[in-house]
């Protein structure tokens, strides 16, 4: 569905050139949910608004459903972007319409007559569960029902692919979610392809199939969401990974605990898959004289599975302790001894 | 009392209010139109903008720059020559139309520039990711958006107009500011100075209720 080959963009500046995107190449699938993750300046803003000619490649090509983006212009290009839609961060909505005629406005430009808009508008209200606010102006909807406008909007020209510009990080976490659960609803439902960019490991791990890390430019980090989370490469990788699994207090709690317990050892256990749902704790009681302490957990839901971590702690003699760990080993769950106490 | 009526006479009163609005209400429409043509220029020919080029630019503002700084008195007098040849005479309402317009169209435009820079470029941006033309970005989303603030901008610039009309008047073009000069000051009749003057203000109240009126009524944010 999306094809970026080679594409590097080089803005002059007073220091010089600064290499926004710098050789990306990425293949997208018809119906994938694509994830790009990068802190501000990496360049992912760049990258998704060379997929609908915002931004030209200064080298490379950028194929979306079919048409070269990179190439056309004018009416092609226009056409073009009734194709591809996006939404924003800040929902640029047009604080002048009501949220009917907002969700027109696309339909206005692709020329669409009165009777047909009106009954598309009345459509798409629906899909994004707005009843009641059709006549309301931007300005009395909340954040996320400001999103939500956004979204119809994308979706009213029947669009093959749908970006997403930190769609999300304006909102507070609730409403991401109810967001990004409506995302996944319309994939599911339309089949429609959605790249998205964002900083939040979060909305990569909820609702991507696949994930492109991205820092100065380059990718630095590609492959399935489980898969990255399982086994992140980059140092910046693990540092988004650890955003969603090891939030801060448990460094905290951790410190304390190790304090708390001077012998016996920490461990730190990750599950991938099926291998959450095993009685893994169960049988380590059973079978080996240690006592264990469960410290702290977390499982997540990826689109591709899930993905849980464990903190616990092992206590009685070091050779019992050790043929326990050997046990987790054996049973695909990975192992990390955080400390020896 | 009686003795005031008297000293005023009503019935030129009454025309020379008539010819203050007709020469007001035309010109406003004029410099409507000729500044929201020239303002959209300067802000789409202005850089990052879609229809970016320099030298239009600065041609534009140039010539806005110029015809806002001059003095109206002298820009009648400088005129006199293009009205003459354009309408043939210097005297009555009609002859002050084209100096007032030129006068206050300058002066709208940078108005109408201020109000469409106000307009968040991510709006403009999204309506481009949606394919929109020129044409709709111009008619959908600059003038829609930015329309309180160019109501209120021809509320400011129809006030001034009822002064630039005033000014034309005393070398000729009629309405009250003629009427005021050469029936009040030149006959030293203070009274009628003054009742030109109050006429004057009634249309300025009015001018101003109603546009923010229309100003408050279009603004949804």
């Amino acid at each position: 569905m999306i094809s970026i080959k080679n594409v590097r963009k080089i803005f002059p500046s007073k220091q010089g050139e600064l290499k926004a995107v710098d050789d990306v190449n990425l293949e997208v699938q018809g119906g994938e949910i694509f994830g790009v993750i990068g802190y501000s300046g990496a360049g992912k803003s760049t990258l998704i608004r060379m997929l609908n000619g915002l931004e030209l490649p200064t080298d490379g090509s950028v194929t979306v459903a079919g048409r070269v983006i990179s190439k056309i212009k004018g009416a092609e290009l226009r056409e073009a972007r009734q194709e591809i839609s996006m939404i924003f961060q800040h929902f640029n909505l047009l604080w002048s319409r009501t949220v009917s005629e907002n969700i027109a406005f696309p339909l206005e430009i692709a020329g669409v007559n009165g009777t047909q808009r009106k009954n598309r508008v009345a459509e798409l209200i629906k899909l994004v569960g707005l009843e009641g606010r059709e006549n309301a102006y931007p300005s009395q909807l909340s954040g996320g029902q400001k999103q939500r406008v956004g979204i119809a909007r994308a979706l009213a020209n029947n669009p093959k692919v749908l970006l997403c510009d930190e769609a999300t990080s304006a909102l507070d976490p609730q409403t991401t979610d109810s967001i990004l659960e409506l995302l996944v609803d319309i994939n599911k439902r339309l089949g429609l392809t959605i790249v998205l960019i964002t900083h939040e490991m979060h909305v990569i791990r909820k609702i991507c199939h696949r994930v492109a890390v991205m820092e100065s430019g380059r990718v630095v980090e590609l492959g399935s969401v489980l898969d990255v989370f399982k086994n992140p490469q980059e140092p910046i990788t693990k540092r988004f990974v650890q955003q969603v699994t090891e939030p801060e207090e448990t460094k905290e709690t951790i410190k304390h605990l190790l304090e708390l317990y001077p012998s016996g050892q920490v461990v730190q256990l990750s599950f991938i898959g099926e291998a959450a749902e095993q009685p893994l704790i169960t049988n380590i009681i059973k079978d080996f004289n240690v006592v264990v302490n469960i410290l702290q957990g977390k499982i997540s839901h990826t689109q591709n599975g899930s993905y849980g971590t464990l903190f616990i702690h092992l206590d009685g003699l070091s050779s019992e302790i050790q043929k326990a760990i050997d046990y987790i080993h054996s049973q695909q769950v990975g192992v990390e001894v955080i400390s020896n106490g | 009392m009686a003795n005031f009526m008297e000293m005023v006479n009503w019935e030129q009163l009454i025309e020379a209010t008539r010819e203050t609005i007709y020469m007001t209400s035309i010109s406003v429409f004029a410099t409507f139109i000729l500044g929201l043509f020239l303002g959209l220029l300067l802000f789409l020919t202005d850089k990052g903008n879609i229809w970016a080029n320099r030298t239009v630019n600065v041609i534009i503002a140039g010539f806005v720059n110029i015809f806002r700084s001059i003095p109206f008195i002298i820009l009648i007098v400088l005129l006199i020559p293009f009205t003459k040849l354009l309408l043939g005479t210097m005297l009555g309402a009609n002859a002050a139309l084209p100096a007032l317009i030129i006068g206050a169209a300058p002066f709208y435009a940078r108005m109408v520039e201020i109000a469409l820079r106000e307009i968040d470029k991510g709006v403009i941006e999204a309506s481009q990711s949606m394919g929109a033309t020129h044409v709709h970005i111009i008619f959908k989303v600059l003038i829609p958006e930015s329309l309180p603030a160019l109501i209120s901008g021809v509320t400011v610039t129809a006030i001034s107009l009822v002064s630039f009309t005033a000014m034309a008047g005393v070398i000729g073009a009629g309405g009250l500011g003629h009427f005021a000069y050469l029936e009040g000051f030149q006959r030293n009749r203070p009274i009628v100075t003054l009742v030109a003057t109050i006429a004057i203000l009634i249309l300025v109240f009015i001018i101003q209720f109603v546009g923010d009126y229309f100003t408050k009524k279009t603004d949804k944010r």
